[in-house]
């Protein structure tokens, strides 16, 4: 067989060969537990404040604002439940976008049955959230909003730091607080990234979607932030999630980091010409199909059709018997039988919805590899279209 | 292991019986396009020597997951040939079983529609033809038929938007 494609960066990353390197020593050499006092504790807990420090630097952060966590999963729950805990005196009103990856949006509607007010915001036919609709939604009792940076499955990038400025203002009409998280989840090492400059109290990032390891992710937190842990114990990290430190993928996800710092522009324009042929080429070719997301507040990486007539998990299932690894947002595959939340809100028909596939560029995606999705992708919506009743197959 | 079995892929990869019969004796549908799966079965009727009535011919059209799409081919590849009434012997269960893996509960729903969709063609063959329709028919026809009118309760002119979008 001919060699893989992998379009779904998206989803995950290959560990890059430089972080794999540079996480070898910390599992069986420098193993030690970043509590224990002797020199193998010592050693494991220099490199994790090291680590932290390289994180930090990258969003303009304070080391001391930086915790580490498991997943972005982990760092969402944590936020979302850990602000209402911690500030539930102060009121009980959460603001979230109709949009959020599912872990912001079930740990709201947990939340909710535990009697705390949750707001979703409506967002546009590109997924776009209105800074004034943030403005209108806020109340004496809102203690956090939540708006991802940018969408893991239309790549929408949302405007974070007008939203924050409305917030701010907001924050001093009404004289209290109002924390402002944002899930950087699939934006961070793609675009640049200021916590100050974005003026976040909370943001989000994961190791595996930027080339570094699993298990590994932030959840930055501004000083001064009440927030509550989720896992009590040891009283790691600052006693904000207690669990034995995973130093050898802290050091992998530093060591991306380090990466990204040197390499993030160039590749995000290398990325950019990659993707817009893509979306060109596939817009050109084939007959109905059209662009999910903004076509310009995007990420660099990412991709996201609708092919009418196609159901999405047919098309995922055909590409990768032909080498091509891609993913959908129809529903076949899930037990709701729901398409995704996200292709609904931008107003995208059930079946327009079912009938989505997501690429997702990356490092090692070249342009004979573009090329050749050109080339199959349109016999494929073809042939599947042939079999089905649609009205517009050729 | 792989998601699908080498039969399902078999079926996707290539599939059996795909397309219309110009004036079929019956035709049927099932599913429908909010869940993303839909399909239409079409029918040719014809005599054995024992003059029972055969399903000479099957085709169908499937938009759908691959397992929906499997399926329907699958089931034209089990009539074709056989009695109306063995036809109507098939159970969901048999086409799963010769797909050759337990599909996840979720997905037996794909495999329902393909019976289904033979049902309704048989029934309209019988309904065409004032043949006395079986007791068991009439029941699932009437099953089928509610599932179709609490979709367009829930989605309002979802039934108008599928006959604007398929042929």
């Amino acid at each position: 067989m001919k060699k893989k494609i992998y379009l779904d960066y998206a989803a995950t990353t290959p560990v890059d060969p430089r972080v794999v390197k540079a996480m070898l020593p910390y599992f069986s050499k420098k193993f030690g537990n970043t509590m224990s006092l002797h020199s193998f504790g010592q050693e494991a807990k220099e490199v994790l404040e090291e680590s932290r420090e390289t994180i930090a630097n990258f969003i303009g952060a304070k080391p001391n604002e930086i915790i580490f966590t498991g997943s972005a999963t982990e760092s969402n729950n944590l936020t979302l439940k850990g602000i209402a805990l911690a500030n539930k005196d102060r009121g009980n009103h959460i603001i979230i976008s109709s949009i959020e990856h599912p872990c912001i949006m079930e740990s709201a509607e947990w939340l909710e049955s535990q009697g705390f007010e949750i707001t979703r915001l409506k967002v546009d036919k590109y997924g776009l959230v209105d800074p004034e609709d943030v403005k209108k939604a806020i109340k004496e009792n809102t203690i956090l909003v939540s708006i991802m940076h940018a969408n893991n499955e239309i790549g929408t990038i949302e405007p974070i730091e007008e939203i924050s400025k409305i917030i701010k203002s907001q924050i001093s009409n009404l004289k209290s607080q109002i924390y402002f998280h944002t899930d950087a989840a699939q934006s961070f090492g793609k675009i640049p990234i200021d916590v100050n400059k974005m003026n976040v109290d909370l943001l989000t990032a994961s190791s595996h979607k930027m080339y570094g390891p699993k298990g590994a992710a932030i959840l930055y937190i501004r000083e001064g932030t009440k927030i509550s842990p989720l896992l009590h114990g040891g009283g790691h990290e600052a006693g904000l999630r207690s669990s034995t430190v995973n130093v050898a993928a802290i050091v992998g996800f530093a060591e991306a980091v380090k990466i990204c710092q040197k390499e993030m522009k160039k590749e995000a324009q290398r990325e950019i010409k990659l993707r817009d042929k893509l979306i060109k080429g596939v817009l050109e070719k084939i007959p109905g199909s059209y662009l999910n997301g903004h076509p310009k507040k995007r990420l660099p990486n990412n991709v996201n059709f609708s092919f009418p007539g196609v159901e999405g998990e047919s098309l995922v299932i055909q590409l990768d018997l032909l080498g091509i690894a891609a993913s959908t947002g129809s529903a076949c595959s899930s037990e709701k039988l729901e398409p995704s939340h996200v292709l609904l809100a931008i107003g995208l028909r059930p079946e327009q919805a079912h009938g989505s596939l997501r690429l997702s560029l990356g490092r090692w995606t070249t342009e004979k590899e573009v090329n050749y999705v050109l080339k199959v992708l349109p016999k494929v919506v073809e042939k599947l279209r042939k079999i089905s009743p649609f009205k517009t197959r050729s | 292991m792989p998601i699908y079995s080498k039969e399902i892929i078999k079926h996707f990869k290539e599939p059996k019986n795909v397309g219309k019969i110009k004036k079929p004796d019956g035709k049927g549908e099932a599913g429908n396009i909010l869940c993303g799966d839909i399909m239409r079965l079409y029918l040719k009727i014809g005599e054995n020597k024992k003059g029972e009535k055969i399903i000479e011919d099957v085709k169908f059209e499937t938009l759908g997951c691959i397992v929906a799409i499997a399926n329907t081919s699958l089931l034209t590849t089990l009539v074709k040939g056989k009695t109306i009434n063995e036809a109507l012997k098939i159970k969901k269960e048999d086409l799963v079983k010769r797909l050759g893996q337990p599909l996840p509960i979720f997905k037996i729903h794909c495999s329902v529609l393909a019976v289904d969709a033979l049902k309704e063609a048989i029934y309209d063959y019988y309904s065409k033809n004032k043949i006395e329709i079986p007791e068991n028919l009439e029941k699932e026809h009437q099953r089928i038929i509610r599932i179709k009118e609490e979709l367009e309760k829930r989605y309002k002119g979802f039934q108008a938007f599928e006959k604007e979008i398929l042929e």
